[in-house]
């Protein structure tokens, strides 16, 4: 079975939101709720400044603790990796949003929980996330970590990253490249 | 890393987990749901004009339904991806606040009450006021605004009416002054698509320029594998962009003095003998006059103007010489900024060529040699007895080879003044010149003399809610696409297919042009019955298989690309002198400067800031705000303000302020955003927001219009672009 990853190359990040807006109707997100967003940090002051450009969206955790919290067993983690929800148990408690240190979830229009699934529909196509494949800074990497040939697997070997939080314990499969630093 | 302080912000879903049960009820398939019923899924390619980047894309179509957009593939500008604006065109086809049906002016100009009518009865008004303005005035009386794939079609009609007053703010208001720089100094603009080699570029330098905020999108995916590639960045911006936040330099220079840093980095690198010598002495003219001209120009003296360190500006030049030629000197794109700016574009384009990057690998390549024959078409256009405002205006580049896009304010001077003879009619189709040009009030003086102002649009935007008549624009996924040819890195043919019917009662470009076209007595020059028609036949002329083309929406010519200079590829300059004119004996001899020189420009005065505007990635102009899926990412603009200056006027972040010109002008209210990321003499925003028309649910006067504010325009004698960063604002808080 695959392991679904994604390699966020901050490097390449423009902040161009080209991301949020195809997840959207991709999606079919409603009015204002995301699924994925872009996050812009600064620091320091002028003229010495830098900054960050960071996409978050779900983590897909190899330990959900949206999937350990949710009483009726609607998210779970499905054998390829991803997080995902059986809309039909959900009874929208809300307790995956409590759970999630990413907030990375909403209740949609219809009172269901809904995140990020790595658009299940489309990798089950072999085609790419909407995000991932309308990234204009080529910043946004998807893969199977567990085939080493992957684009995710490839350059997890070749160059430094981090992920989110990472005392939480959740183990993400969603990983950060913030600058160049390659691995031996 | 010592993190002295830090400033979350959240470009978009900032609430995403509080956002729930109360969040809006809209979706996107919710807004499409709409239209009629069709067969099942299918997929068209077609061209996006959510900008006029022109990206192909592929719409999905469900049950006659557009549901989601991808980009082509095949398309060079697209490359199989769209950026936000692309993606959310289907909040455009289903903004439910669309003009629906024709509607002729009941009430007095501005009150918005209008009629509905019938397509018949709106063309038959049009017509008429125009054939009796012809009449009394001559057809020359008549001008036309159109930017986009409609001016292809209406810019023939208002030809064969007899007039060639044409004025687009793409040329007066955005890029016409960086092309006549160019064209004058290489014979050749660069190109929109810009022919800039981002991707393999060593060193980029962006003077003023905000990719990633303003996302052209090939260009971008090009700037990001350069970034990816570790090309190093040079931004020269007095704001810290998102660009500057990927920079190995930021120069936050002082607004307006862009001239004095290039023109000393210019006289160091000749001083050095840092230049491509090879390149100078084969390919221009007028080095020697250069290297006098600019010999007083020391960093020292550049320091001074622009507030930048002298170190600063002597390591960034080593820098930009260092990698020579693969050093991209991007041209920009919106250039009227001080009244000066085809000198400033002439600065540019002679950095570019004492470096030798044009022509070369990482710098700008060049355009492919190869072409198609002529389009077909009635084009015995009947000659104007009086010539076009563009060419006697006053400014003897406004109209140079190839750039006949005049100049707006001239068409604007005339309707009001009558002189040099009078405009009476203006027909407007995919631009929003009350806001796109400056000094709105002016333009209003304009419009209240004319006896006809006709638009036609997908929206009700503010120049359309001032008309007499507004007709109901089919959106670009609604209609074809004329085949057109993209002489870019390849030679390419493209055209688009209609994704599903015009909705309401709306037309598409080419059938409004030819209805009005048969009731003027013109039908000869729209002989085909649709778009489609024309292109067939045009197919038919260059031996392109019309089905294949409209399958895949765009056709590489392969083995076209001629991109670098080599033995057998050498370069064409179409100047007088066949070369790289670095001193202009065209402008000398109309009287202007042969060799940039720097002028200062007037500084704000105490409590005054200067305004300078720009992009957001996720709006085009006015064009979008109203378009509910890009109204979500970004609602309304903010005010960037320094945060020294914000404290010592007490105005705190996310506080609405409102701003005051010069002039006395007064803005709606703004968002302030307090932040490090900017010089103090100066205050941001993005531009197009604070829609004066009620009819735009989402838009309407939310956050602060930019244009309202510049009332005052320096115009460049050169070409007649309008500089408009040359108004002062003062912040005053919200009582």
């Amino acid at each position: 079975m695959p392991r679904y990853a994604m390699v966020i190359d901050q490097r390449r990040c423009v902040g161009c939101m080209a991301c949020v807006a195809a997840c959207k109707t991709e999606n079919n997100v409603p009015l204002g709720s995301f699924r994925t967003r872009v996050v812009e940090v600064v620091g320091g002051e002028f003229p010495n400044l830098r900054m960050e450009l960071r996409s978050e969206l779900c983590n897909h955790c190899e330990n959900p603790p949206c999937a350990y919290n949710c009483p009726t067993g609607a998210s779970y983690k499905e054998s390829d990796g991803t997080v995902q929800i059986k809309r039909y148990k959900c009874v929208g408690c809300k307790a995956c949003i409590a759970a999630c240190p990413y907030e990375a979830r909403y209740i949609d229009d219809k009172g269901v929980a809904d995140k990020c699934s790595f658009c299940e529909h489309r990798i089950k196509q072999g085609k790419e996330p909407a995000c991932v494949a309308t990234c204009l800074g080529g910043s946004r990497i998807f893969g199977d970590l567990d085939d080493p040939n992957s684009p995710v697997s490839k350059i997890l070997s070749e160059v430094g990253s981090s992920v989110l939080l990472k005392e939480a314990g959740t183990n993400p499969k969603v990983f950060y490249i913030r600058k160049l630093s390659k691995l031996e | 890393m010592g993190v002295t302080r830090r400033d979350f912000i959240k470009i978009a879903g900032a609430a995403v987990a509080s956002s729930g049960m109360g969040a809006c009820q809209l979706t996107p398939a919710a807004l499409a749901a709409q239209a009629g019923s069709g067969p099942a899924e299918t997929y068209v390619a077609t061209n996006c004009e959510m900008c006029h980047w022109c990206c192909g894309l592929i719409a999905k179509v469900v049950d006659g339904k557009v549901v989601k957009l991808d980009g082509n593939p095949l398309h060079p500008n697209s490359r199989g991806k769209l950026c936000a604006r692309g993606n959310s065109g289907i909040g455009l086809l289903y903004d439910p606040d669309r003009v629906k049906t024709p509607l002729i002016r009941t009430g007095s100009r501005g009150d918005g009450k209008y009629k509905k009518a019938s397509w018949d009865e709106a063309l038959n008004y049009v017509a008429e006021k125009m054939l009796s303005i012809k009449k009394v005035y001559g057809p020359e009386a008549m001008a036309l605004f159109a930017v986009g794939s409609c001016s292809a079609h209406l810019a023939p009609l208002m030809a064969a009416f007899g007039s060639q007053n044409f004025g687009k703010p793409s040329f007066a208001q955005c890029r016409g002054a960086r092309d006549v720089g160019y064209e004058l100094t290489y014979g050749i603009i660069p190109g929109a698509p810009e022919r800039v080699d981002l991707a393999k570029s060593k060193v980029t330098v962006l003077f003023g320029s905000h990719l990633g905020e303003n996302v052209h999108n090939s260009q971008v995916q090009d700037f990001a594998a350069g970034i990816g590639a570790q090309a190093k960045l040079i931004v020269i911006d007095p704001r810290y962009s998102t660009a500057a936040g990927k920079a190995a330099y930021w120069l936050p220079i002082k607004p307006g003095t862009d001239m004095a840093l290039m023109l000393a980095w210019i006289n160091i690198i000749i001083k050095h003998e840092l230049y491509d010598k090879e390149y100078v002495e084969q390919y221009t003219t007028g080095f020697e006059e250069l290297k006098a001209a600019v010999a007083d120009c020391t960093p020292e003296w550049a320091a001074r103007e622009t507030d930048l360190p002298v170190k600063q500006i002597i390591e960034t030049v080593m820098e930009v010489a260092r990698y020579r030629p693969n050093v991209c000197i991007h041209p920009g794109r919106h250039a009227s900024w001080y009244g000066n700016d085809v000198q400033r574009s002439r600065c540019l384009a002679i950095l570019t060529a004492i470096l030798g990057s044009w022509g070369r690998e990482g710098g700008l390549y060049l355009p492919t040699k190869a072409s198609l024959k002529k389009s077909q078409g009635k084009e015995d256009f009947p000659i104007p007895e009086k010539k076009p405002i563009m060419d006697i205006c006053g400014y003897p580049f406004a109209s140079m080879a190839g750039l006949t896009n005049g100049s707006t304010t001239g068409l604007r001077d005339a309707t009001i003044t009558g002189k040099p003879y009078p405009i009476k009619g203006w027909m407007v189709m995919g631009t929003n010149i009350l806001k796109a040009m400056p000094n709105e009030k002016e333009t209003m003086d304009a419009i209240n003399n004319l006896d006809l102002l006709v638009t036609a649009e997908v929206m009700p935007l503010d120049t359309a809610m001032v008309s007499d008549v507004i007709l109901p624009s089919a959106s670009y996924l609604e209609q074809f696409d004329d085949i057109g040819v993209e002489r870019g890195y390849h030679l390419g043919v493209t055209m688009g297919r209609a994704a599903v019917q015009p909705l309401y009662e709306s037309k598409d470009g080419y059938t409004i042009a030819r209805e009005l076209a048969k009731k003027l007595g013109l039908a000869d020059y729209f002989p085909w019955e649709s778009l489609e028609a024309k292109i067939k036949s045009q197919c038919k002329l260059w031996k392109i298989d019309y089905d294949e083309l409209s399958k895949k929406g765009f056709m590489e010519m392969e083995g076209t690309e001629a991109p670098y200079i080599t033995a057998e590829n050498q370069p064409v300059f179409k100047t007088p002198s066949g070369k790289i004119e670095l001193y202009s004996k065209r402008l000398e001899k109309a009287g202007f400067d042969p060799i940039p020189k720097y002028t200062p420009v007037e500084q704000p005065k105490e409590d005054y800031f200067r305004l300078i505007y720009g992009r957001s990635p996720v709006h085009s102009f006015t064009r979008t705000t109203n378009n509910p899926l890009l109204h979500d990412l970004f609602k309304e603009n903010e005010v960037w303000i320094s945060a020294k200056k914000a404290k010592a006027l007490g105005v705190k972040h996310g506080q609405y302020v409102t701003l005051v010109n010069q002039d006395g002008v007064k803005s709606n209210r703004v968002k302030a955003k307090v932040t490090q990321r900017i010089r103090e003499d100066c205050v941001y925003m993005v531009h197009g927001f604070s829609s004066s028309s009620k009819d735009l649910r989402n838009a309407y006067r939310k956050g602060a219009d930019d244009q309202g504010l510049i009332t005052r325009y320096a115009v460049d004698p050169i070409c007649g672009a309008t500089g408009m960063r040359v108004n002062f604002v003062k912040v005053v808080k919200e009582v």
